[in-house]
């Protein structure tokens, strides 16, 4: 692995025809290689995510990640950007499964795509990443602990609704990956997603970490866990590597 | 978790922000993910004024335990202001 990479500020076309922010992470040089669409978390856009996303281009994936909170906050910063779009009620289910169609065309349109794109997403891009790959043709999916899938918090908006629903329309293989001492998504939770999953003969392989919690990737905040950290990190190599690479 | 639920109120006052003091127009209060502070979980108040853009914003992220106290103590500095002065016209 050369690690060798590019990564820059772009702009594609999201939901609706926007133009929108988003930043791409590609291996330098020439070669065939996979696409993965990074969701952010609720902060936003942020340093960490674009840190995630240059990760995967060092592993040979180009990544891109489009900033869901860019239309309520143009150059803001991103605790700002997600402080406005917090305010306004956050990311409509319909928009943001617009915006990753539009950064997943983007990624099979890069010179050197070899036309399968997958998708991650982190806390409420966990979320996402399973609402995206039950709405669009994708390649793979990996949901790190969202919540909010099967049951939504009593506090949540009224207009905020479970999309378990939707599992029957999943499009690819579904990579999970929880904490044990989680409890938005609780593993009652994840273990009735996966039984929803089996009875649609939907492939998936889901892991709960002991000893891990919510954000468990997160190296810059105290629910960082660096076995199940990992761990995690081999799962996705592997799961990436048998359904994106080449 | 991602708690979802915002807290919004409208507001009158001002605010000191990056770029200096500006008039308040909402404060939002949430109980989820901080980008700072080294918790889990804190609550966090954005003292803001959309109509000068997103970053005329005063934000901060407390513990549960100072969240109370803030409450608290809020409560004992307004009890504690003569009432002609809390509930005058103008005051509000």
């Amino acid at each position: 692995m050369r690690e060798d990479l590019i990564a820059e500020t772009i702009t594609i076309t999201g939901h609706g025809g926007d133009e929108i922010e988003a930043y791409l992470a590609r291996p330098q040089g020439t070669g065939s290689f996979g696409g993965v669409v990074v969701i952010h978390h609720m902060p936003g856009y942020d340093a960490a995510t674009k840190e995630i996303t240059r990760k995967f281009a060092a592993h040979g994936y180009a990544a891109l990640m489009p900033n869901l909170y860019y239309r309520e906050a143009p150059g803001a910063s991103p605790d700002d950007a997600a402080a406005a779009a917090r305010a306004q009620g956050g990311v409509p289910d319909e928009r943001l499964v617009g915006d990753v169609a539009g950064a997943a065309g983007h990624l099979r349109s890069l010179p050197g795509s070899n036309g399968k794109v997958g998708v991650i997403g982190y806390c409420s891009g966990g979320r996402q990443s399973f609402l995206a790959a039950c709405s669009l043709r994708l390649d793979a999916a990996v949901d790190c602990y969202g919540g909010a899938v099967l049951k939504v918090p009593e506090t949540a908006p009224a207009s905020f609704k479970p999309i378990g629903h939707l599992a029957e329309h999943l499009s690819c293989p579904l990579l999970g990956l929880f904490g044990a001492d989680d409890q938005f998504p609780a593993p009652q939770e994840t273990a009735e997603l996966s039984q929803l999953l089996d009875g649609f003969g939907k492939p998936h392989e889901f892991h709960t970490f002991a000893g891990a919690g919510h954000a468990f990737f997160a190296v810059d905040r105290p629910s960082y866990r660096v076995e199940a950290a990992n761990e995690g990190w081999a799962k996705i190599w592997a799961f990436f590597g048998t359904h994106l690479a080449g | 978790m991602c708690t979802y639920l915002t807290e919004k109120i409208e507001a009158t006052g001002s605010g000191k922000g990056p770029d200096g003091w500006f008039p308040l127009s909402e404060v939002t209060v949430y109980f989820d993910h901080p980008a700072h502070a080294l918790a889990d979980h804190t609550l966090n108040i954005d003292f803001r004024n959309p109509g000068r853009g997103p970053s005329a914003r005063v934000a901060v992220e407390l513990t549960p335990r100072t969240a109370r106290a803030l409450v608290t103590a809020i409560e004992s500095a307004l009890a504690a202001a003569p009432a002609a002065l809390t509930e005058a016209a103008g005051a509000g």
